[in-house]
Protein backbone atom coordinates (compact mmCIF):
# COMPACT_ATOMS: atom_id res chain seq x y z
CA UNK A 1 0.00 0.00 0.00
CA UNK A 2 1.36 3.41 -1.06
CA UNK A 3 1.62 5.67 2.03
CA UNK A 4 0.14 9.06 1.14
CA UNK A 5 2.29 11.87 3.76
CA UNK A 6 0.03 13.93 4.94
CA UNK A 7 1.70 15.17 7.98
CA UNK A 8 3.87 17.60 7.18
CA UNK A 9 3.54 20.25 9.81
CA UNK A 10 4.68 17.39 12.26
CA UNK A 11 7.74 16.92 10.00
CA UNK A 12 8.66 17.28 6.24
CA UNK A 13 10.61 15.24 3.93
CA UNK A 14 14.41 16.40 3.26
CA UNK A 15 15.48 17.99 0.94
CA UNK A 16 17.59 15.52 -1.31
CA UNK A 17 19.87 18.78 -2.16
CA UNK A 18 20.17 19.62 1.89
CA UNK A 19 21.16 15.76 2.34
CA UNK A 20 23.48 15.73 -0.26
CA UNK A 21 25.14 18.60 1.14
CA UNK A 22 25.20 17.26 4.51
CA UNK A 23 26.84 14.60 3.90
CA UNK A 24 30.52 15.29 3.79
CA UNK A 25 30.26 16.71 7.06
CA UNK A 26 29.03 13.17 8.44
CA UNK A 27 32.67 11.67 6.57
CA UNK A 28 36.22 13.25 5.25
CA UNK A 29 34.86 16.99 6.63
CA UNK A 30 34.72 16.41 10.28
CA UNK A 31 36.35 18.72 11.72
CA UNK A 32 35.37 20.88 14.46
CA UNK A 33 34.60 24.80 13.01
CA UNK A 34 35.79 26.24 16.44
CA UNK A 35 39.39 24.92 16.12
CA UNK A 36 42.15 26.25 14.98
CA UNK A 37 43.74 24.46 12.51
CA UNK A 38 43.28 23.14 8.96
CA UNK A 39 40.59 20.64 9.51
CA UNK A 40 38.39 23.19 11.13
CA UNK A 41 38.49 25.67 7.82
CA UNK A 42 35.70 24.05 5.46
CA UNK A 43 33.46 23.33 8.57
CA UNK A 44 34.01 26.79 9.41
CA UNK A 45 33.06 27.99 5.91
CA UNK A 46 30.54 25.56 5.24
CA UNK A 47 28.56 27.16 8.63
CA UNK A 48 29.16 30.70 7.83
CA UNK A 49 26.93 29.91 4.01
CA UNK A 50 24.27 28.57 5.65
CA UNK A 51 24.18 31.58 8.22
CA UNK A 52 24.11 33.72 4.92
CA UNK A 53 21.79 31.99 3.11
CA UNK A 54 19.41 32.07 5.80
CA UNK A 55 19.79 35.54 6.56
CA UNK A 56 18.71 36.27 3.17
CA UNK A 57 15.32 34.67 3.30
CA UNK A 58 14.77 36.68 6.54
CA UNK A 59 16.26 40.25 5.34
CA UNK A 60 18.24 40.04 8.33
CA UNK A 61 22.54 39.53 8.71
CA UNK A 62 24.02 36.73 9.15
CA UNK A 63 25.59 37.84 12.87
CA UNK A 64 21.97 38.01 13.63
CA UNK A 65 21.42 34.13 13.35
CA UNK A 66 22.14 31.96 16.13
CA UNK A 67 22.09 27.94 15.87
CA UNK A 68 19.91 25.72 17.87
CA UNK A 69 19.30 22.41 18.56
CA UNK A 70 15.60 23.27 17.34
CA UNK A 71 12.39 25.25 17.19
CA UNK A 72 11.94 24.50 21.20
CA UNK A 73 15.29 25.40 22.05
CA UNK A 74 14.77 28.74 20.35
CA UNK A 75 11.67 29.47 21.86
CA UNK A 76 12.88 28.41 24.99
CA UNK A 77 15.83 30.63 25.13
CA UNK A 78 13.93 33.49 23.56
CA UNK A 79 11.03 33.89 26.10
CA UNK A 80 13.58 32.85 29.22
CA UNK A 81 16.42 35.82 28.30
CA UNK A 82 14.36 38.10 26.37
CA UNK A 83 12.16 38.41 29.21
CA UNK A 84 15.10 39.37 31.45
CA UNK A 85 16.41 42.00 29.11
CA UNK A 86 14.79 44.71 31.65
CA UNK A 87 14.40 43.96 35.15
CA UNK A 88 14.20 47.91 35.86
CA UNK A 89 11.11 48.06 33.86
CA UNK A 90 9.78 45.09 34.97
CA UNK A 91 8.52 41.37 34.35
CA UNK A 92 5.36 41.17 32.46
CA UNK A 93 5.07 39.31 29.47
CA UNK A 94 2.30 38.88 26.77
CA UNK A 95 1.30 35.66 24.47
CA UNK A 96 -1.21 34.28 22.70
CA UNK A 97 -3.67 31.55 23.74
CA UNK A 98 -2.67 29.45 21.09
CA UNK A 99 1.06 29.29 21.26
CA UNK A 100 2.88 26.17 20.93
CA UNK A 101 3.90 24.25 24.00
CA UNK A 102 7.05 25.12 23.87
CA UNK A 103 5.62 28.96 24.63
CA UNK A 104 3.06 28.14 26.78
CA UNK A 105 4.88 25.83 29.22
CA UNK A 106 8.08 28.46 29.03
CA UNK A 107 5.56 30.58 29.98
CA UNK A 108 4.26 28.98 32.75
CA UNK A 109 8.00 28.62 34.18
CA UNK A 110 8.33 32.02 34.37
CA UNK A 111 4.98 32.64 36.25
CA UNK A 112 7.04 30.42 38.71
CA UNK A 113 10.16 32.46 38.46
CA UNK A 114 8.01 35.77 39.21
CA UNK A 115 6.71 36.76 35.83
CA UNK A 116 3.42 37.92 35.32
CA UNK A 117 1.92 36.23 32.09
CA UNK A 118 -1.15 37.64 29.66
CA UNK A 119 -2.66 35.31 27.36
CA UNK A 120 -4.34 37.14 25.09
CA UNK A 121 -7.46 35.51 23.10
CA UNK A 122 -7.66 34.79 19.65
CA UNK A 123 -11.00 35.41 17.63
CA UNK A 124 -13.00 32.34 15.50
CA UNK A 125 -10.73 32.20 13.36
CA UNK A 126 -7.71 32.10 15.58
CA UNK A 127 -6.50 36.08 14.88
CA UNK A 128 -5.23 37.31 17.79
CA UNK A 129 -7.75 39.94 19.36
CA UNK A 130 -5.44 43.64 18.47
CA UNK A 131 -7.51 45.30 20.80
CA UNK A 132 -6.98 43.42 23.68
CA UNK A 133 -3.23 42.54 23.35
CA UNK A 134 -2.82 46.76 22.91
CA UNK A 135 -5.12 47.19 26.51
CA UNK A 136 -2.98 44.36 28.03
CA UNK A 137 0.30 46.70 27.60
CA UNK A 138 1.42 47.63 30.77
CA UNK A 139 4.38 50.35 31.73
CA UNK A 140 6.06 46.76 33.25
CA UNK A 141 5.62 44.83 29.84
CA UNK A 142 8.89 43.36 28.75
CA UNK A 143 8.30 40.73 25.78
CA UNK A 144 5.55 39.77 23.32
CA UNK A 145 5.66 36.58 21.63
CA UNK A 146 2.92 35.94 18.95
CA UNK A 147 3.90 32.92 16.68
CA UNK A 148 3.77 33.80 13.16
CA UNK A 149 1.21 30.60 11.95
CA UNK A 150 0.07 28.35 13.89
CA UNK A 151 0.71 24.72 13.96
CA UNK A 152 -2.61 23.09 13.81
CA UNK A 153 -5.10 25.22 12.08
CA UNK A 154 -2.35 27.72 10.01
CA UNK A 155 -4.03 30.61 10.62
CA UNK A 156 -1.25 33.28 9.93
CA UNK A 157 -0.94 36.08 12.49
CA UNK A 158 -0.41 40.13 11.78
CA UNK A 159 3.36 40.09 12.87
CA UNK A 160 3.92 42.83 11.58
CA UNK A 161 0.65 44.50 13.17
CA UNK A 162 1.82 43.33 16.31
CA UNK A 163 5.71 44.44 15.48
CA UNK A 164 4.86 47.92 14.89
CA UNK A 165 3.12 47.96 18.09
CA UNK A 166 5.60 46.36 19.92
CA UNK A 167 8.54 48.65 18.59
CA UNK A 168 6.66 51.80 19.43
CA UNK A 169 5.95 50.79 22.70
CA UNK A 170 9.76 49.92 22.91
CA UNK A 171 8.80 46.12 24.11
CA UNK A 172 10.62 43.25 22.76
CA UNK A 173 9.15 41.30 20.39
CA UNK A 174 9.48 37.97 19.90
CA UNK A 175 7.49 35.33 17.26
CA UNK A 176 7.64 31.53 16.52
CA UNK A 177 8.12 31.14 13.28
CA UNK A 178 8.41 27.35 13.30
CA UNK A 179 5.16 26.87 10.79
CA UNK A 180 6.00 29.62 8.94
CA UNK A 181 9.74 29.82 8.04
CA UNK A 182 10.64 28.95 4.25
CA UNK A 183 5.97 28.59 3.60
CA UNK A 184 5.47 32.22 3.40
CA UNK A 185 7.89 36.00 3.20
CA UNK A 186 8.92 36.96 6.15
CA UNK A 187 11.09 40.26 6.49
CA UNK A 188 12.64 40.88 10.20
CA UNK A 189 12.97 44.65 9.33
CA UNK A 190 9.67 45.39 7.75
CA UNK A 191 7.82 43.51 10.33
CA UNK A 192 9.89 44.62 13.18
CA UNK A 193 10.41 41.86 14.18
CA UNK A 194 13.63 41.35 17.54
CA UNK A 195 13.24 37.73 18.04
CA UNK A 196 12.07 34.92 15.62
CA UNK A 197 12.64 31.47 16.28
CA UNK A 198 12.74 28.41 13.29
CA UNK A 199 13.24 24.69 12.93
CA UNK A 200 15.16 23.12 10.11
CA UNK A 201 12.82 19.93 9.54
CA UNK A 202 9.94 21.90 9.00
CA UNK A 203 11.08 23.30 5.87
CA UNK A 204 12.49 20.46 4.38
CA UNK A 205 16.57 20.49 6.65
CA UNK A 206 17.24 17.93 9.27
CA UNK A 207 15.71 17.41 12.73
CA UNK A 208 17.53 18.82 15.75
CA UNK A 209 18.95 21.69 14.27
CA UNK A 210 17.29 25.10 14.34
CA UNK A 211 18.33 28.83 14.93
CA UNK A 212 17.13 31.82 16.83
CA UNK A 213 17.25 35.48 14.91
CA UNK A 214 18.49 38.29 17.40
CA UNK A 215 18.68 41.28 15.93
CA UNK A 216 21.53 43.30 16.45
CA UNK A 217 21.50 45.21 19.64
CA UNK A 218 19.91 43.20 21.84
CA UNK A 219 22.23 41.45 24.24
CA UNK A 220 20.55 38.48 24.52
CA UNK A 221 22.11 36.23 27.72
CA UNK A 222 23.18 33.03 26.81
CA UNK A 223 20.64 30.05 27.35
CA UNK A 224 23.20 27.21 26.88
CA UNK A 225 26.51 27.93 28.71
CA UNK A 226 29.65 26.25 28.25
CA UNK A 227 31.79 27.49 25.08
CA UNK A 228 32.66 30.38 23.01
CA UNK A 229 30.00 28.75 20.16
CA UNK A 230 27.76 31.37 18.34
CA UNK A 231 29.63 34.31 19.05
CA UNK A 232 29.27 33.60 22.88
CA UNK A 233 26.03 33.27 22.50
CA UNK A 234 25.04 29.74 22.42
CA UNK A 235 27.32 27.14 23.49
CA UNK A 236 28.13 23.55 22.45
CA UNK A 237 29.50 22.56 19.52
CA UNK A 238 28.26 23.22 16.05
CA UNK A 239 25.99 20.57 14.44
CA UNK A 240 27.77 21.35 11.45
CA UNK A 241 25.73 18.64 9.02
CA UNK A 242 22.60 19.70 10.62
CA UNK A 243 23.52 23.79 9.79
CA UNK A 244 24.51 23.01 6.53
CA UNK A 245 21.26 21.05 5.59
CA UNK A 246 19.47 23.97 6.78
CA UNK A 247 20.87 26.48 4.75
CA UNK A 248 20.23 24.65 1.43
CA UNK A 249 16.67 24.24 2.48
CA UNK A 250 16.51 27.44 3.47
CA UNK A 251 17.45 28.82 0.18
CA UNK A 252 15.51 26.26 -1.39
CA UNK A 253 12.53 27.27 0.11
CA UNK A 254 12.78 30.70 -0.30
CA UNK A 255 14.09 30.34 -4.18
CA UNK A 256 10.74 28.00 -4.63
CA UNK A 257 8.35 29.82 -2.55
CA UNK A 258 6.54 31.38 -4.97
CA UNK A 259 5.25 28.65 -6.90
CA UNK A 260 5.35 26.59 -3.74
CA UNK A 261 2.47 28.59 -2.25
CA UNK A 262 0.60 28.80 -5.66
CA UNK A 263 0.84 24.64 -5.66
CA UNK A 264 0.10 24.10 -2.21
CA UNK A 265 -3.02 26.94 -1.94
CA UNK A 266 -4.76 25.27 -5.03
CA UNK A 267 -4.06 21.96 -3.81
CA UNK A 268 -5.29 23.34 -0.28
CA UNK A 269 -8.37 24.93 -1.27
CA UNK A 270 -9.23 22.08 -3.40
CA UNK A 271 -9.70 19.64 -0.82
CA UNK A 272 -11.25 22.25 1.56
CA UNK A 273 -13.82 22.82 -1.56
CA UNK A 274 -14.44 19.19 -1.74
CA UNK A 275 -14.92 18.47 2.45
CA UNK A 276 -17.46 21.49 2.53
CA UNK A 277 -19.74 20.08 -0.61
CA UNK A 278 -18.93 16.73 -0.23
CA UNK A 279 -19.22 16.23 3.57
CA UNK A 280 -21.96 17.56 5.60
CA UNK A 281 -21.89 18.96 9.10
CA UNK A 282 -18.31 19.67 9.30
CA UNK A 283 -16.72 22.90 9.91
CA UNK A 284 -12.93 24.62 8.86
CA UNK A 285 -11.04 25.73 11.65
CA UNK A 286 -8.31 28.32 10.77
CA UNK A 287 -8.74 31.51 8.93
CA UNK A 288 -10.04 30.88 5.18
CA UNK A 289 -7.32 33.20 3.77
CA UNK A 290 -4.93 34.14 6.15
CA UNK A 291 -3.82 30.67 6.40
CA UNK A 292 -0.48 28.57 5.62
CA UNK A 293 -0.53 27.06 1.50
CA UNK A 294 -0.85 23.50 3.28
CA UNK A 295 -2.53 23.61 6.32
CA UNK A 296 -6.63 22.07 6.40
CA UNK A 297 -8.32 21.87 9.52
CA UNK A 298 -11.94 20.34 9.88
CA UNK A 299 -14.33 19.37 12.49
CA UNK A 300 -16.77 16.79 11.99
CA UNK A 301 -19.69 16.41 13.94
CA UNK A 302 -20.89 13.04 15.57
CA UNK A 303 -17.02 11.60 14.90
CA UNK A 304 -14.34 11.43 16.93
CA UNK A 305 -10.83 12.26 16.08
CA UNK A 306 -8.59 9.70 16.46
CA UNK A 307 -11.15 6.82 15.07
CA UNK A 308 -11.09 8.98 11.74
CA UNK A 309 -7.05 8.71 11.62
CA UNK A 310 -7.42 5.02 12.05
CA UNK A 311 -9.60 4.49 9.11
CA UNK A 312 -7.17 7.38 7.51
CA UNK A 313 -4.63 5.03 8.57
CA UNK A 314 -5.66 1.62 7.21
CA UNK A 315 -5.46 3.14 3.29
CA UNK A 316 -2.10 4.42 4.15
CA UNK A 317 -3.44 8.06 4.65
CA UNK A 318 -0.97 10.05 7.57
CA UNK A 319 -2.70 13.02 8.85
CA UNK A 320 -2.92 14.18 12.64
CA UNK A 321 -6.04 15.14 15.11
CA UNK A 322 -6.41 17.31 18.06
CA UNK A 323 -8.92 15.00 19.85
CA UNK A 324 -7.56 13.87 23.19
CA UNK A 325 -7.69 10.67 22.43
CA UNK A 326 -5.11 10.14 20.25
CA UNK A 327 -2.96 11.59 23.09
CA UNK A 328 -3.88 10.23 25.97
CA UNK A 329 -4.51 13.45 27.45
CA UNK A 330 -8.52 14.08 28.70
CA UNK A 331 -8.49 17.64 27.08
CA UNK A 332 -8.54 17.83 23.24
CA UNK A 333 -6.09 20.30 22.10
CA UNK A 334 -5.97 24.00 23.23
CA UNK A 335 -5.82 25.37 20.22
CA UNK A 336 -9.04 24.18 19.18
CA UNK A 337 -10.57 24.69 22.77
CA UNK A 338 -8.92 28.91 21.91
CA UNK A 339 -11.17 28.83 18.77
CA UNK A 340 -14.39 28.12 20.86
CA UNK A 341 -15.27 24.84 19.60
CA UNK A 342 -16.83 22.62 22.40
CA UNK A 343 -15.16 19.96 23.55
CA UNK A 344 -17.28 17.34 21.90
CA UNK A 345 -16.32 19.25 18.48
CA UNK A 346 -12.98 20.01 18.84
CA UNK A 347 -12.50 15.51 19.23
CA UNK A 348 -13.79 15.16 15.69
CA UNK A 349 -10.96 17.55 14.06
CA UNK A 350 -7.95 16.36 11.77
CA UNK A 351 -5.39 18.69 10.36
CA UNK A 352 -4.33 17.74 6.78
CA UNK A 353 -0.80 19.46 6.28
CA UNK A 354 0.68 19.35 2.82
CA UNK A 355 4.23 19.68 1.58
CA UNK A 356 5.54 20.06 -2.57
CA UNK A 357 6.21 16.74 -2.68
CA UNK A 358 2.15 15.84 -2.06
CA UNK A 359 0.29 15.87 -5.06
CA UNK A 360 -3.29 16.97 -6.64
CA UNK A 361 -3.94 12.75 -7.45
CA UNK A 362 -3.30 12.36 -3.29
CA UNK A 363 -5.60 15.10 -2.55
CA UNK A 364 -8.00 13.55 -4.41
CA UNK A 365 -7.27 10.33 -3.38
CA UNK A 366 -7.33 11.28 0.79
CA UNK A 367 -10.70 13.69 0.60
CA UNK A 368 -12.57 10.76 -0.94
CA UNK A 369 -10.84 7.97 1.69
CA UNK A 370 -11.89 11.05 4.31
CA UNK A 371 -15.66 11.32 3.40
CA UNK A 372 -15.85 7.70 3.08
CA UNK A 373 -14.79 7.17 6.37
CA UNK A 374 -16.35 10.28 8.19
CA UNK A 375 -19.93 8.49 6.46
CA UNK A 376 -18.59 5.59 7.95
CA UNK A 377 -18.03 6.13 11.54
CA UNK A 378 -21.35 8.17 11.27
CA UNK A 379 -22.99 5.21 10.92
CA UNK A 380 -21.38 3.72 14.30
CA UNK A 381 -22.40 7.03 16.03
CA UNK A 382 -25.33 7.06 18.69
CA UNK A 383 -24.96 10.72 18.44
CA UNK A 384 -25.68 10.92 14.65
CA UNK A 385 -28.97 8.69 15.38
CA UNK A 386 -29.81 11.36 18.23
CA UNK A 387 -29.48 14.19 15.96
CA UNK A 388 -31.31 12.61 12.92
CA UNK A 389 -34.17 11.89 14.95
CA UNK A 390 -33.85 15.08 16.09
CA UNK A 391 -34.22 16.67 12.40
CA UNK A 392 -37.22 14.03 11.62
CA UNK A 393 -39.53 14.85 14.93
CA UNK B 1 -2.50 6.26 19.53
CA UNK B 2 0.26 5.28 18.15
CA UNK B 3 0.73 2.75 14.65
CA UNK B 4 1.68 -0.15 16.09
CA UNK B 5 0.19 -0.22 19.66
CA UNK B 6 -3.34 -2.01 18.87
CA UNK B 7 -3.78 -5.70 18.64
CA UNK B 8 -4.97 -7.05 14.96
CA UNK B 9 -7.96 -8.16 16.84
CA UNK B 10 -8.68 -4.57 17.66
CA UNK B 11 -8.13 -3.47 14.45
CA UNK B 12 -10.39 -5.98 13.17
CA UNK B 13 -13.37 -5.33 15.52
CA UNK B 14 -12.61 -1.47 14.75
CA UNK B 15 -12.36 -2.44 10.69
CA UNK B 16 -15.74 -4.81 10.83
CA UNK B 17 -17.63 -3.89 13.84
CA UNK B 18 -20.11 -6.99 14.96
CA UNK B 19 -23.97 -5.95 15.55
CA UNK B 20 -23.53 -2.51 14.41
CA UNK B 21 -27.05 -1.17 14.95
CA UNK B 22 -30.10 -0.70 17.04
CA UNK B 23 -32.75 -2.84 18.05
CA UNK B 24 -36.37 -0.99 17.73
CA UNK B 25 -38.77 -1.80 20.74
CA UNK B 26 -35.01 -3.44 22.78
CA UNK B 27 -35.45 -5.21 26.36
CA UNK B 28 -32.91 -3.25 27.62
CA UNK B 29 -31.07 0.07 26.06
CA UNK B 30 -28.05 1.40 27.48
CA UNK B 31 -25.89 4.40 27.03
CA UNK B 32 -22.86 5.63 29.38
CA UNK B 33 -20.05 8.09 28.54
CA UNK B 34 -20.16 11.33 27.92
CA UNK B 35 -19.08 13.37 24.47
CA UNK B 36 -16.60 15.85 26.38
CA UNK B 37 -14.68 13.33 26.88
CA UNK B 38 -14.77 11.61 23.46
CA UNK B 39 -16.79 8.28 24.13
CA UNK B 40 -20.49 7.57 24.50
CA UNK B 41 -21.49 3.74 24.02
CA UNK B 42 -25.26 2.80 23.61
CA UNK B 43 -25.75 -0.68 23.95
CA UNK B 44 -29.28 -2.57 22.78
CA UNK B 45 -30.50 -5.70 23.94
CA UNK B 46 -33.20 -7.69 22.75
CA UNK B 47 -34.03 -10.69 25.67
CA UNK B 48 -36.47 -13.43 25.69
CA UNK B 49 -39.01 -14.92 28.63
CA UNK B 50 -36.09 -16.86 29.74
CA UNK B 51 -33.77 -14.19 30.64
CA UNK B 52 -31.26 -15.13 27.56
CA UNK B 53 -30.31 -12.83 25.01
CA UNK B 54 -31.10 -13.40 21.83
CA UNK B 55 -29.80 -10.33 20.06
CA UNK B 56 -27.25 -7.30 20.68
CA UNK B 57 -26.32 -4.49 18.90
CA UNK B 58 -24.73 -1.16 19.67
CA UNK B 59 -23.62 2.45 18.41
CA UNK B 60 -20.45 4.03 19.81
CA UNK B 61 -18.93 7.95 19.27
CA UNK B 62 -15.51 7.00 19.98
CA UNK B 63 -11.61 6.03 19.57
CA UNK B 64 -10.73 2.41 17.43
CA UNK B 65 -10.25 1.12 21.25
CA UNK B 66 -14.63 2.32 21.88
CA UNK B 67 -16.03 0.87 19.11
CA UNK B 68 -13.97 -2.53 19.20
CA UNK B 69 -14.42 -3.27 23.07
CA UNK B 70 -18.43 -2.29 22.11
CA UNK B 71 -18.02 -4.77 19.40
CA UNK B 72 -16.26 -7.30 21.38
CA UNK B 73 -18.86 -6.80 24.22
CA UNK B 74 -21.67 -7.54 21.58
CA UNK B 75 -19.71 -10.84 20.67
CA UNK B 76 -19.85 -12.11 23.98
CA UNK B 77 -23.22 -11.15 25.94
CA UNK B 78 -25.09 -12.47 22.98
CA UNK B 79 -26.80 -16.04 23.75
CA UNK B 80 -25.48 -15.75 27.43
CA UNK B 81 -28.45 -15.44 29.92
CA UNK B 82 -28.58 -12.02 31.96
CA UNK B 83 -26.77 -13.44 34.88
CA UNK B 84 -23.89 -14.16 32.73
CA UNK B 85 -23.67 -10.60 30.85
CA UNK B 86 -23.89 -9.03 33.82
CA UNK B 87 -20.80 -10.93 34.98
CA UNK B 88 -18.65 -9.92 31.73
CA UNK B 89 -16.02 -7.63 32.86
CA UNK B 90 -13.55 -5.70 30.94
CA UNK B 91 -10.91 -7.85 31.94
CA UNK B 92 -12.51 -10.18 29.88
CA UNK B 93 -13.51 -8.21 27.43
CA UNK B 94 -9.87 -7.06 26.86
CA UNK B 95 -8.21 -10.34 27.18
CA UNK B 96 -10.48 -11.37 24.19
CA UNK B 97 -9.48 -8.61 21.98
CA UNK B 98 -5.70 -9.38 22.83
CA UNK B 99 -4.78 -6.60 24.93
CA UNK B 100 -5.20 -2.44 25.11
CA UNK B 101 -2.67 0.09 25.17
CA UNK B 102 -2.65 1.64 29.01
CA UNK B 103 -4.64 4.89 28.27
CA UNK B 104 -7.66 3.03 26.14
CA UNK B 105 -8.47 0.42 29.56
CA UNK B 106 -10.98 3.04 30.20
CA UNK B 107 -13.00 1.90 27.26
CA UNK B 108 -12.95 -1.55 28.14
CA UNK B 109 -14.45 -0.21 31.51
CA UNK B 110 -17.54 1.74 29.08
CA UNK B 111 -18.28 -1.38 27.52
CA UNK B 112 -19.14 -3.00 30.47
CA UNK B 113 -21.51 0.21 32.07
CA UNK B 114 -22.93 0.15 28.77
CA UNK B 115 -24.14 -3.78 29.23
CA UNK B 116 -24.70 -3.12 32.81
CA UNK B 117 -26.64 -0.05 31.55
CA UNK B 118 -28.71 -1.54 29.44
CA UNK B 119 -29.41 -4.53 31.56
CA UNK B 120 -30.47 -2.17 34.31
CA UNK B 121 -33.02 -0.74 31.57
CA UNK B 122 -34.32 -4.39 31.31
CA UNK B 123 -34.97 -4.91 35.06
CA UNK B 124 -36.61 -1.62 35.61
CA UNK B 125 -39.20 -2.28 32.53
CA UNK B 126 -39.76 -6.01 33.87
CA UNK B 127 -39.56 -5.82 37.29
CA UNK B 128 -36.76 -7.87 37.43
CA UNK B 129 -33.60 -8.12 39.71
CA UNK B 130 -30.26 -9.19 38.87
CA UNK B 131 -27.90 -10.27 41.65
CA UNK B 132 -25.11 -7.57 41.98
CA UNK B 133 -26.34 -4.95 39.50
CA UNK B 134 -26.44 -1.52 40.17
CA UNK B 135 -28.24 1.62 38.63
CA UNK B 136 -25.95 2.93 36.01
CA UNK B 137 -23.69 6.51 37.03
CA UNK B 138 -25.44 9.40 35.09
CA UNK B 139 -22.37 10.42 33.50
CA UNK B 140 -24.13 11.04 29.72
CA UNK B 141 -25.37 14.13 31.05
CA UNK B 142 -22.13 15.71 32.22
Amino acid sequence: METVYLDNAATMPMRKEALEAMMPFFGADYGNPASIHSMSRSPRKAVNEAREKIAKVLNAEPSEIYFTSGGTESDNWALVSGSALRPDKGKHIIISTIEHHAILETADYLVKQGYEVTKVGVDETGRIRLDELIKSIRPDTVLISVMTANNEIGTIQPIAEIGKIAREKGILFHTDAVQAFGHIPLDVKAMNIDLLSASGHKFGGPKGVGFLYVRKGIRLQPFMHGGEQENGRRAGTTNVPGVVGMGVAAEISARDMEENIARLTAMRDRCIERIESEIPYCRLNGHRTERLPGNVNFSFKFVEGESLLMSLGLKGICVSTGSACASGSLDPSHVLLGIGLPHEIAHGSIRISLSEYNTMEQVEYATDALRDAVANIRSLSPLYDDFIKGEGA
Amino acid sequence: MYDGEYSDKVIDHFTNPRNVGVIENPSGVGTVGNAKCGDIMRIFLDIDENGVIRDCKFKTFGCGAAVASSSMATEMVKGKTVQEAMALTNKAVMEALDGLPQVKIHCSLLAEEAIHAALWDYCQKNGVVIEGLRPPKADIND
